[in-house]
Protein backbone atom coordinates (compact mmCIF):
# COMPACT_ATOMS: atom_id res chain seq x y z
CA UNK A 1 0.00 0.00 0.00
CA UNK A 2 2.79 2.29 0.96
CA UNK A 3 4.65 1.42 -2.18
CA UNK A 4 2.82 4.11 -4.60
CA UNK A 5 4.04 6.85 -2.72
CA UNK A 6 7.32 5.81 -3.91
CA UNK A 7 6.23 6.02 -7.48
CA UNK A 8 6.29 9.96 -7.39
CA UNK A 9 10.20 9.77 -5.76
CA UNK A 10 10.82 7.30 -8.63
CA UNK A 11 9.50 9.38 -11.39
CA UNK A 12 11.35 12.34 -9.60
CA UNK A 13 14.73 10.41 -9.62
CA UNK A 14 14.36 9.27 -13.03
CA UNK A 15 13.56 13.23 -14.72
CA UNK A 16 16.64 14.41 -11.99
CA UNK A 17 19.14 11.39 -13.34
CA UNK A 18 18.17 13.04 -17.06
CA UNK A 19 18.47 16.53 -15.96
CA UNK A 20 22.08 16.21 -14.44
CA UNK A 21 23.18 13.85 -17.21
CA UNK A 22 22.18 16.60 -19.95
CA UNK A 23 24.15 19.06 -17.84
CA UNK A 24 26.99 17.19 -17.77
CA UNK A 25 26.77 16.20 -21.35
CA UNK A 26 26.21 19.84 -22.39
CA UNK A 27 28.38 21.94 -20.28
CA UNK A 28 28.77 25.31 -22.69
CA UNK A 29 25.33 25.48 -24.07
CA UNK A 30 26.83 28.33 -26.00
CA UNK A 31 29.11 26.11 -28.13
CA UNK A 32 27.23 24.57 -31.17
CA UNK A 33 28.75 21.67 -32.84
CA UNK A 34 30.18 22.06 -36.67
CA UNK A 35 28.60 19.95 -39.15
CA UNK A 36 31.58 21.02 -40.81
CA UNK A 37 33.79 18.91 -39.31
CA UNK A 38 34.85 15.95 -41.68
CA UNK A 39 34.13 17.58 -44.58
CA UNK A 40 35.86 19.85 -47.56
CA UNK A 41 36.86 23.11 -46.23
CA UNK A 42 34.76 25.79 -47.97
CA UNK A 43 36.27 26.53 -51.37
CA UNK A 44 37.40 30.63 -51.51
CA UNK A 45 39.56 33.23 -53.41
CA UNK A 46 39.94 36.26 -51.16
CA UNK A 47 41.98 39.71 -51.22
CA UNK A 48 45.18 39.38 -49.06
CA UNK A 49 44.60 42.04 -45.82
CA UNK A 50 48.44 43.49 -46.88
CA UNK A 51 47.85 43.60 -50.42
CA UNK A 52 44.16 43.78 -52.38
CA UNK A 53 45.73 42.85 -55.51
CA UNK A 54 46.73 39.69 -54.24
CA UNK A 55 44.59 36.82 -53.25
CA UNK A 56 44.42 34.51 -50.88
CA UNK A 57 42.98 31.05 -51.90
CA UNK A 58 41.95 27.89 -51.03
CA UNK A 59 43.79 25.98 -53.35
CA UNK A 60 47.46 27.61 -52.68
CA UNK A 61 46.50 26.05 -49.02
CA UNK A 62 46.03 22.21 -51.40
CA UNK A 63 48.70 19.37 -49.97
CA UNK A 64 49.56 21.32 -46.41
CA UNK A 65 48.08 21.10 -43.19
CA UNK A 66 47.23 24.99 -41.78
CA UNK A 67 45.46 26.35 -39.57
CA UNK A 68 42.43 28.58 -40.48
CA UNK A 69 41.82 31.48 -37.39
CA UNK A 70 38.78 33.61 -37.49
CA UNK A 71 39.79 37.13 -35.96
CA UNK A 72 39.28 40.97 -36.38
CA UNK A 73 40.97 43.29 -34.14
CA UNK A 74 37.35 44.28 -32.34
CA UNK A 75 37.42 40.74 -30.88
CA UNK A 76 38.93 40.89 -27.16
CA UNK A 77 38.79 37.28 -27.16
CA UNK A 78 41.13 37.34 -30.13
CA UNK A 79 43.88 40.28 -28.34
CA UNK A 80 43.45 37.73 -26.02
CA UNK A 81 44.40 34.73 -27.74
CA UNK A 82 47.50 36.57 -29.68
CA UNK A 83 50.50 35.37 -27.57
CA UNK A 84 49.86 31.74 -28.05
CA UNK A 85 49.56 32.31 -31.80
CA UNK A 86 52.42 33.65 -31.56
CA UNK A 87 53.61 31.05 -29.77
CA UNK A 88 52.21 28.66 -32.38
CA UNK A 89 53.71 30.16 -35.06
CA UNK A 90 57.10 29.64 -33.67
CA UNK A 91 57.17 26.17 -33.04
CA UNK A 92 56.44 26.14 -37.17
CA UNK A 93 54.49 22.86 -37.23
CA UNK A 94 51.25 24.22 -38.97
CA UNK A 95 51.34 27.60 -40.53
CA UNK A 96 48.85 29.59 -39.48
CA UNK A 97 45.88 31.29 -42.14
CA UNK A 98 44.12 34.03 -41.14
CA UNK A 99 40.08 35.51 -41.93
CA UNK A 100 40.55 39.08 -40.63
CA UNK A 101 36.73 39.05 -39.94
CA UNK A 102 34.38 42.12 -40.68
CA UNK A 103 37.75 44.42 -39.82
CA UNK A 104 39.08 47.57 -41.56
CA UNK A 105 42.21 47.04 -43.11
CA UNK A 106 44.22 50.32 -41.39
CA UNK A 107 43.12 49.03 -37.75
CA UNK A 108 44.65 45.11 -38.68
CA UNK A 109 47.37 46.50 -40.04
CA UNK A 110 48.30 48.74 -37.49
CA UNK A 111 47.78 46.00 -35.03
CA UNK A 112 49.89 43.10 -36.15
CA UNK A 113 52.28 45.97 -36.48
CA UNK A 114 52.29 46.68 -33.21
CA UNK A 115 51.55 42.95 -31.59
CA UNK A 116 53.40 40.65 -33.79
CA UNK A 117 51.59 38.44 -36.64
CA UNK A 118 51.44 35.05 -36.52
CA UNK A 119 49.98 34.62 -39.60
CA UNK A 120 51.36 32.97 -43.26
CA UNK A 121 48.69 34.44 -44.83
CA UNK A 122 45.89 36.71 -43.97
CA UNK A 123 42.87 36.55 -45.78
CA UNK A 124 40.23 39.97 -45.72
CA UNK A 125 36.49 39.46 -44.66
CA UNK A 126 35.13 43.11 -44.29
CA UNK A 127 31.41 42.06 -45.58
CA UNK A 128 31.47 38.98 -43.38
CA UNK A 129 30.01 36.65 -45.99
CA UNK A 130 33.35 34.29 -45.97
CA UNK A 131 32.77 33.99 -42.27
CA UNK A 132 29.16 32.16 -43.12
CA UNK A 133 30.71 29.75 -45.65
CA UNK A 134 32.44 28.18 -42.48
CA UNK A 135 30.29 28.34 -40.31
CA UNK A 136 31.12 31.12 -38.15
CA UNK A 137 29.28 32.66 -35.53
CA UNK A 138 31.80 34.48 -33.00
CA UNK A 139 35.39 35.11 -32.60
CA UNK A 140 37.84 33.52 -32.30
CA UNK A 141 36.95 30.38 -34.12
CA UNK A 142 39.96 27.82 -35.59
CA UNK A 143 39.68 25.27 -38.13
CA UNK A 144 42.08 22.38 -38.30
CA UNK A 145 42.26 21.65 -42.46
CA UNK A 146 44.49 18.34 -43.47
CA UNK A 147 46.02 18.48 -46.88
CA UNK A 148 43.16 17.10 -48.37
CA UNK A 149 41.57 20.34 -47.29
CA UNK A 150 38.89 18.50 -45.31
CA UNK A 151 38.52 20.22 -41.87
CA UNK A 152 39.38 18.15 -39.36
CA UNK A 153 38.35 19.82 -35.95
CA UNK A 154 37.31 23.21 -34.92
CA UNK A 155 38.06 24.82 -31.76
CA UNK A 156 35.33 27.47 -30.28
CA UNK A 157 36.89 30.33 -28.25
CA UNK A 158 40.89 31.37 -27.87
CA UNK A 159 43.29 28.78 -27.80
CA UNK A 160 44.88 28.33 -24.82
CA UNK A 161 48.55 26.28 -24.44
CA UNK A 162 46.68 23.58 -23.18
CA UNK A 163 44.27 23.48 -26.14
CA UNK A 164 46.86 23.26 -28.43
CA UNK A 165 48.56 20.87 -26.28
CA UNK A 166 45.64 18.90 -26.19
CA UNK A 167 43.20 19.41 -28.70
CA UNK A 168 45.20 19.93 -31.84
CA UNK A 169 48.99 19.09 -31.73
CA UNK A 170 47.62 15.06 -31.28
CA UNK A 171 45.70 15.28 -34.33
CA UNK A 172 48.76 16.56 -36.21
CA UNK A 173 51.28 14.86 -38.48
CA UNK A 174 54.56 14.46 -35.42
CA UNK A 175 52.65 16.03 -33.12
CA UNK A 176 53.15 13.50 -30.57
CA UNK A 177 56.83 13.84 -30.55
CA UNK A 178 55.98 17.88 -30.01
CA UNK A 179 53.56 17.70 -27.44
CA UNK A 180 56.20 15.47 -25.16
CA UNK A 181 58.78 17.89 -25.60
CA UNK B 1 27.12 36.86 -26.49
CA UNK B 2 29.93 34.87 -25.19
CA UNK B 3 33.51 35.93 -25.48
CA UNK B 4 32.40 39.46 -24.11
CA UNK B 5 33.29 41.52 -20.92
CA UNK B 6 30.76 40.99 -18.66
CA UNK B 7 30.27 45.51 -18.93
CA UNK B 8 30.33 44.86 -22.87
CA UNK B 9 27.46 41.95 -22.11
CA UNK B 10 25.77 44.45 -19.90
CA UNK B 11 25.78 47.22 -22.41
CA UNK B 12 24.75 44.91 -25.54
CA UNK B 13 21.82 43.42 -23.23
CA UNK B 14 20.39 46.94 -22.33
CA UNK B 15 20.67 47.71 -25.95
CA UNK B 16 19.33 44.76 -26.95
CA UNK B 17 15.84 45.56 -24.77
CA UNK B 18 16.29 48.94 -25.84
CA UNK B 19 15.86 47.89 -29.60
CA UNK B 20 13.66 44.86 -28.84
CA UNK B 21 10.44 47.21 -28.82
CA UNK B 22 10.95 48.38 -32.25
CA UNK B 23 12.15 44.73 -33.69
CA UNK B 24 10.30 44.89 -36.70
CA UNK B 25 11.60 47.60 -38.22
CA UNK B 26 15.30 45.96 -38.53
CA UNK B 27 15.18 44.57 -41.82
CA UNK B 28 13.59 47.16 -44.03
CA UNK B 29 15.17 44.80 -47.12
CA UNK B 30 13.49 46.20 -50.75
CA UNK B 31 13.15 42.77 -52.78
CA UNK B 32 12.58 43.50 -56.38
CA UNK B 33 9.34 41.45 -56.28
CA UNK B 34 6.60 40.96 -53.88
CA UNK B 35 6.71 36.74 -54.27
CA UNK B 36 10.24 37.20 -53.04
CA UNK B 37 9.84 39.58 -50.80
CA UNK B 38 7.13 37.53 -49.14
CA UNK B 39 9.55 34.33 -49.57
CA UNK B 40 12.50 36.33 -47.86
CA UNK B 41 10.53 37.33 -44.52
CA UNK B 42 9.44 33.86 -43.91
CA UNK B 43 12.87 32.57 -44.48
CA UNK B 44 14.40 35.22 -42.26
CA UNK B 45 11.98 34.72 -39.53
CA UNK B 46 13.10 30.90 -39.38
CA UNK B 47 16.49 30.86 -38.78
CA UNK B 48 17.91 31.35 -35.42
CA UNK B 49 20.45 33.94 -34.60
CA UNK B 50 23.32 31.98 -33.89
CA UNK B 51 24.69 34.77 -31.53
CA UNK B 52 21.39 35.96 -29.56
CA UNK B 53 20.19 32.42 -29.80
CA UNK B 54 16.48 33.02 -28.95
CA UNK B 55 15.76 35.19 -31.58
CA UNK B 56 15.01 34.92 -35.39
CA UNK B 57 17.17 36.28 -37.60
CA UNK B 58 14.36 38.62 -38.61
CA UNK B 59 14.70 40.32 -35.07
CA UNK B 60 18.32 40.06 -34.07
CA UNK B 61 19.94 43.55 -34.47
CA UNK B 62 23.56 41.65 -34.04
CA UNK B 63 25.82 41.77 -37.00
CA UNK B 64 26.31 38.61 -37.70
CA UNK B 65 22.19 38.37 -38.41
CA UNK B 66 22.12 41.32 -40.75
CA UNK B 67 25.18 39.46 -42.66
CA UNK B 68 23.20 36.35 -42.91
CA UNK B 69 20.28 38.56 -44.10
CA UNK B 70 22.36 39.83 -46.87
CA UNK B 71 23.41 35.95 -47.69
CA UNK B 72 19.98 35.10 -47.99
CA UNK B 73 18.91 38.18 -50.02
CA UNK B 74 21.67 37.28 -52.25
CA UNK B 75 20.55 33.59 -52.46
CA UNK B 76 17.11 34.60 -53.21
CA UNK B 77 18.19 36.61 -55.95
CA UNK B 78 20.40 34.32 -57.52
CA UNK B 79 17.26 31.81 -58.31
CA UNK B 80 17.96 29.86 -55.06
CA UNK B 81 14.86 27.89 -53.83
CA UNK B 82 14.09 28.23 -50.45
CA UNK B 83 15.19 24.06 -50.05
CA UNK B 84 18.52 25.10 -50.88
CA UNK B 85 19.01 28.29 -48.92
CA UNK B 86 17.50 26.12 -45.93
CA UNK B 87 20.23 23.56 -46.76
CA UNK B 88 23.00 26.35 -47.30
CA UNK B 89 23.25 27.08 -43.66
CA UNK B 90 21.74 23.73 -41.99
CA UNK B 91 25.29 22.53 -43.55
CA UNK B 92 27.34 24.82 -42.00
CA UNK B 93 25.37 25.95 -38.96
CA UNK B 94 23.85 22.76 -38.19
CA UNK B 95 19.77 22.10 -37.33
CA UNK B 96 20.67 23.89 -33.98
CA UNK B 97 19.94 27.05 -36.91
CA UNK B 98 16.27 26.00 -37.87
CA UNK B 99 13.48 27.26 -35.68
CA UNK B 100 11.47 24.63 -36.79
CA UNK B 101 14.38 21.75 -37.41
CA UNK B 102 12.82 18.82 -39.44
CA UNK B 103 12.12 15.22 -37.96
CA UNK B 104 14.69 12.98 -38.53
CA UNK B 105 16.28 10.18 -36.21
CA UNK B 106 18.68 12.69 -34.79
CA UNK B 107 15.78 15.12 -33.84
CA UNK B 108 13.02 12.66 -33.25
CA UNK B 109 12.89 13.01 -28.94
CA UNK B 110 12.86 16.71 -29.57
CA UNK B 111 9.99 16.21 -31.69
CA UNK B 112 8.32 13.51 -29.75
CA UNK B 113 9.47 14.07 -26.30
CA UNK B 114 6.17 16.73 -25.72
CA UNK B 115 3.69 14.13 -26.58
CA UNK B 116 4.96 11.03 -24.51
CA UNK B 117 5.29 13.51 -21.24
CA UNK B 118 1.66 14.52 -22.06
CA UNK B 119 -0.12 11.07 -22.17
CA UNK B 120 2.58 10.11 -19.26
CA UNK B 121 0.92 12.60 -17.82
CA UNK B 122 -2.78 12.51 -18.83
CA UNK B 123 -2.64 8.58 -18.23
CA UNK B 124 -1.15 8.96 -14.59
CA UNK B 125 -3.40 11.94 -14.02
CA UNK B 126 -6.71 9.50 -15.22
CA UNK B 127 -5.37 6.66 -12.98
CA UNK B 128 -5.04 8.94 -9.85
CA UNK B 129 -8.38 10.24 -10.64
CA UNK B 130 -10.03 6.76 -10.64
CA UNK B 131 -8.63 5.79 -7.63
CA UNK B 132 -9.62 8.72 -5.86
CA UNK B 133 -13.32 8.17 -7.60
CA UNK B 134 -13.24 4.83 -5.98
CA UNK B 135 -12.03 5.84 -2.77
CA UNK B 136 -14.66 8.01 -2.34
CA UNK B 137 -17.14 5.31 -3.70
CA UNK B 138 -16.43 3.17 -0.36
CA UNK B 139 -16.50 5.68 1.71
CA UNK B 140 -19.72 7.05 1.29
CA UNK B 141 -21.12 2.93 1.15
CA UNK B 142 -19.71 2.50 4.58
CA UNK B 143 -21.21 4.92 6.67
CA UNK B 144 -20.19 2.94 10.03
CA UNK B 145 -16.22 3.10 9.93
CA UNK B 146 -15.03 3.58 13.06
CA UNK B 147 -12.35 5.90 11.95
CA UNK B 148 -14.70 8.43 10.50
CA UNK B 149 -16.71 8.78 13.87
CA UNK B 150 -13.19 9.11 15.18
CA UNK B 151 -12.34 12.38 12.79
CA UNK B 152 -15.96 13.60 13.62
CA UNK B 153 -15.38 13.37 18.06
CA UNK B 154 -13.41 16.61 18.67
CA UNK B 155 -15.78 18.80 17.67
CA UNK B 156 -18.49 17.49 19.89
CA UNK B 157 -16.74 19.10 22.61
CA UNK B 158 -17.36 22.54 21.68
Amino acid sequence: MKSRYLIPLGVFAVIALLLALGIRQAPRKDLVPSPLIGKAAPVFSLPSLANPRTLVTSAQLRGHWYLFNVWGTWCISCRMEEPELLAIARTGVVPLIGLDWKDTRSDAITYLHREGDPYQKIAFDPGGLEAIQWGVYGAPETFLVNPEGIIVYKYIGPITPGAWRRDFLPRLPGGHAVAGS
Amino acid sequence: MRRLPPVRTALLTALALLVAPFAHAIAPTRMPTPALQARYERLIHGFRCMQCQDESLANSPVSLAADMRRQIRQMLLAGKSDRQIRHFFVSRYGYFILFKPPFVLKTAWLWLAPGVLLITGAVSAGWVIRRRAALAATDDNDEDVPGEDDVASPGKHN
